[in-house]
């Protein structure tokens, strides 16, 4: 049977009478579990969707000259690309982990507000929908890039407006889940779980909870303003009124740098869980793993224009955001230190989450390094709005973000589903991944120092082999995404498999070990007591 | 010397790499079944791994820098996975290693959170003699306007040598279509353009960047340049090529479909050959407001030459055309009563080692215009007229 989908398991039969079933059960439900799991689902099928528009890219960018699609299409396809990845993909995945995770991990019985939390999921939807049925509205989709940068968002058609609008649900939608997180996390922790004892993963989720809670706001006011610029005669960004497009930039990447942490920093909780579970001992600098959380995500309010480096700022200017980003990179670092001291004289085992983990911080810290070139503002004016650029933030999106939310599947679906992943498919999925993922990405640095632009639908036949390189490992890339749907998700979301043990990690801790696999749908109810160290139930 | 040395290092690197990328770049000829390419001088390289080789001092600066960086990183790169890969290897339970139980200490957090930051703040400190130099765009030689249409580029001269100049630059039609056709050839594929903009070698050139439409980015990689043109707004940028040749670049900020159709194309050129361009320049320019065959009228000749003579000569020959000073009175002057001939020349290339200046950028109709206006202005009432197909001929 399955543990996920199927009626909620035998322990708990006692208390289910009177919940929805059927159809029902999902579109009215309030059970942490069962939200958590609709937005994975509903982030897979975004970024099965995604993954299909990114192929369209690589499809056409296989040969020079155009074959598959016209330039309009293309901006579309890569527009749409970066929006439902972001917004549909990264963003939904991870607070399908919180809902799931956060309430097991803190000992508490459901997130704090249960009907909101359902609204939030529900909401995202028809937002989706919204968004991708911008395909098929009179001019297409929006094509002005996923930045949305005015005064080309003036020009676009209707699925402009409806992009718009997607967005604000969506924002709508993450605020709502930020709030919830964090009066969860505030309030509802058992006793004896202090903060300084919680696991990482509600440490990052929380601090993630305040970034958006502060910046989808700001998101919110620069597509309002857009708006307004389309339809009724403002002209907040539109030069012609004497509107000032780098406004706009300034406004949206005071969102969009913390947007970046926002979807890296949940991922750096579950590697913080998952690192000392296989290497048989504890997280190292658990506070300074805090603090570096909590500084960068501090510091992510103030770097926002090293996005804008060649908008031609003052010299002073761009020195401060030249010195504000590198700084970054000392919590980053400190991050990265901590894990690899906590695997320093460990007693490793690598099973897949594990080997997603330890690939986690080797492909993303490519990833940071690239981040520190680009941050000299020097070199950045020779890559900037290059395919170095895009080959960075895919180092640290696709190698930081998704491995984070891969490694964290393996870790915690056998609690989910009650039956364990096999092995062998899971090591298939991280090597096929991994190997693939660096054929696509790790050209894209050549293209981009030898100047070849982003968002190019052609381009000079001298970046074809490295274009031709890419397109095949990103096709390898796709495979292996459905690979790990079809031969690990869906078997397991069926039941099929072994049982899984309640705890099956030797050296996992935390409450959510603490309860039989599958998780019965009420865990929690009264709250437990815990040992000194809030990892285990007592009495 | 570490230069030369990191240079080495790296350039033994990308040998490695290249013989990676050649035997991947073979394997693929049959996949991407395209016509045989060649490194474009100027341009990109085919299957080039590394910045374009700089030709200005700004561009030399970024690719040292880059070159540290790389260094930097490559040293801490082989640090930080070395012990995490000997961790890998050696602690791990199918080994028998026992996990040992030490999970914090004060001094090593402290430590590796110092000494990173005193890296990042040499780094920081490194760039900023650049990022200065770069926003330093004053005295220049000679300032350009480069404004971003949807989907072309368009140049004016504003200042130094060559000012007035003023045209569009567009991708050539033929690589367009093969773009379309999906079949394109050509080393200069995608950057071939009907009016590139000309510059010379070795002078301060200051770009001013605008747009008409949306936000355009003009960038040339060997110049190490790279500013957004934004409408409603200026922002400039400045680069001064070594050498001469021709450099290539392309739109970087998304503007829409054609986005990957407006290329930038660079001819640096020697002082000479800049000089005669902008003569050319003018010539043609002037000549596309008058045709230098028209036979005028005396009165019409008078008219225009008034103009011509306010625009031009007015500052040191005075309104009543009796100068000052050691500038001579055209009034009465024996030359402009008498002598066309000379009166020509002189206008054509200047006398008194320069005090007079050469005129000749002035069109052959300004230049017989206002000769004939000083015939018969002022106390000259000579009533005859030079036609401007006599400056034609005078020219040669």
């Amino acid at each position: 049977m399955s543990a996920v989908l199927d009626h909620p398991g035998a322990p708990d039969d006692a208390h289910d009478h009177g919940h929805p079933h059927g159809w029902r059960r999902w579109v009215y439900a309030t059970n942490h579990k069962d939200i958590g799991t609709m937005y994975l689902l509903f982030s897979f099928s975004m970024f099965m969707v995604g993954g299909v528009l990114a192929l369209g890219i690589r499809a056409e960018l296989f040969q020079p000259g155009l074959q598959f699609v016209n330039p309009e299409l293309f901006n579309q396809l890569t527009t749409m690309h970066g929006l439902i990845m972001v917004f549909g993909a990264i963003m939904p995945a991870f607070v399908g982990f919180a809902n799931w995770m956060i309430p097991l991990q803190i000992g508490a019985a459901d997130m704090a507000f249960a009907r909101m939390n359902n609204l939030s999921f529900w909401l995202l939807v028809p937002a989706a929908l919204m968004l991708a049925g911008s395909f098929f509205m009179p001019g297409g989709a929006p094509a002005a890039g996923w930045t949305l940068y005015a005064p080309l968002t003036l020009q676009m058609g209707p699925s402009m407006d409806a992009a718009i609008f997607a967005l604000h649900i969506m924002g709508a939608s993450s605020i709502m889940g930020s709030i919830n997180i964090v009066v969860t996390i505030l309030n509802m922790r058992a006793p004896g779980m202090t903060l300084m004892k919680m696991p990482l993963f509600c440490w990052t989720w929380l601090i993630t909870a305040y970034l958006l809670i502060a910046v989808m706001p700001v998101l919110a006011g620069a597509i309002t303003m857009t708006l307004t610029d389309r339809h009724f005669g403002t002209n907040f960004f539109n030069p012609a009124g004497g509107g000032d497009p780098v406004m706009y930039q300034h406004i949206f990447w005071f969102f969009g740098h913390p947007e970046v942490y926002i979807m890296i920093l949940p991922a750096f909780g579950i590697i913080s869980a998952i690192i000392p579970a296989f290497a048989r001992k504890r997280l190292f600098g658990y506070t300074s793993m805090v603090y570096a959380t909590a500084s960068i995500a501090i510091l992510s309010f103030i770097v926002w224009a090293h996005h804008m480096y060649t908008t031609g700022m003052p010299v002073t200017g761009q020195l401060f955001f030249m010195y504000a980003t590198m700084l970054i990179a000392v919590p980053t670092g400190v991050k990265i230190f901590n894990w690899i001291a906590t695997m320093w004289r460990g007693s490793m085992t690598f099973e897949t989450p594990m080997l997603f983990s330890v690939g986690f911080i080797f492909v993303f810290t490519m990833g940071g390094f690239t981040g520190l070139i680009l941050a000299m503002a020097p070199i950045d004016i020779q890559l900037q709005d290059t395919y170095y650029v895009v080959a960075h933030f895919h180092y640290v999106l696709v190698a930081g973000s998704l491995y984070g939310l891969f490694a964290g599947y393996y870790y915690w679906a056998p609690k989910w589903t009650g039956v364990m992943y096999i092995e062998t498919r899971g090591k298939i999925h991280f090597w096929g991944s991994l190997i693939f993922f660096n054929l696509t990405f790790f050209p894209m640095h050549f293209l981009g120092l030898a100047g070849m632009p982003r968002r190019y639908a052609d381009y000079p036949m001298q970046f074809a082999d490295f274009n031709a390189v890419a397109t095949i490992g990103a096709f390898g890339f796709g495979l292996m995404q459905v690979y790990f749907f079809v031969f690990v998700v869906i078997p397991m979301m069926r039941g099929k498999g072994e049982p899984a043990p309640q705890k099956p990690w030797e050296g996992a801790e935390g409450l959510e070990w603490e309860v039989p696999s599958p998780a019965p749908w009420h865990t929690f109810e009264t709250p437990p007591r815990l040992n000194a160290s809030a990892t285990r139930v007592v009495g | 010397m570490t230069m030369t040395l990191t240079h080495a290092l790296l350039q033994r690197c990308a040998q490695g790499w290249l013989t990676v990328g050649a035997a991947l770049g073979a394997a693929l000829a049959g996949a991407a079944a395209h016509a045989s390419v060649n490194d474009l001088p100027g341009g990109p390289a085919v299957r080039q791994l590394d910045l374009h080789p700089p030709m200005s001092a700004i561009a030399q600066q970024q690719q040292t820098l880059h070159y540290i960086m790389l260094v930097i990183c490559l040293v801490i790169f082989v640090g930080v996975f070395g012990v995490m890969f000997y961790s890998i290897l050696k602690h791990r339970k199918s080994v028998g290693h026992k996990a040992a139980n030490f999970h914090e200490s004060v001094t090593v957090e402290i430590a590796w959170t110092v000494v990173p930051l005193l890296i990042v703040i040499g780094m920081g400190a490194m760039a900023t003699r650049t990022v200065v130099a770069m926003k330093d765009t004053s005295n220049a030689d000679l300032t350009i306007k480069a404004t971003g249409y949807q989907w072309k580029w368009g140049y004016d001269y504003l200042k130094g040598e060559g000012e007035g100049i003023a045209f569009l630059s567009t991708l050539d039609a033929a690589h367009r279509q093969m773009s379309s056709s999906g079949k394109p050839e050509g080393d200069n594929y995608l950057l071939k353009v009907d009016n590139p903009l000309v510059v010379p070698v070795d002078r301060k050139v200051r770009i001013v960047t605008t747009a008409n439409d949306v936000i355009h980015a003009w960038m040339v990689p060997s110049l190490g340049v790279k500013q957004d043109a934004i409408p409603g707004f200026v922002r400039d940028t400045w680069f001064r090529a070594n050498k001469t040749g021709d450099f290539y670049g392309q739109c970087a900020e998304l503007c829409g479909k054609e986005h990957a159709y407006m290329p930038i194309h660079v001819k640096v050129v020697s002082h000479a050959d800049y000089a005669a361009w902008v003569t050319l320049k003018l010539k043609e320019k002037a000549a596309l407001a008058d045709d230098p065959t028209k036979e005028w009228k005396l009165e019409e000749l008078i008219a225009r030459g008034e103009k011509v003579y306010a625009a031009n000569c007015v500052a040191c020959h005075r309104p009543d055309g009796k100068g000052v000073g050691t500038i001579k009175s055209l009034d009465g002057s024996a030359i402009v009563l008498n002598d066309p001939a000379q009166q020509v020349k002189i206008l054509l290339n200047g006398a008194a080692n320069g005090a007079m200046p050469a005129w000749k950028q002035l069109s052959d109709t300004e230049i017989a215009a206002v000769t004939t206006f000083t015939k018969n202005s002022w106390s000259n009432k000579t009533g005859k007229l030079v036609q401007p197909a006599e400056i034609v001929a005078a020219r040669k």
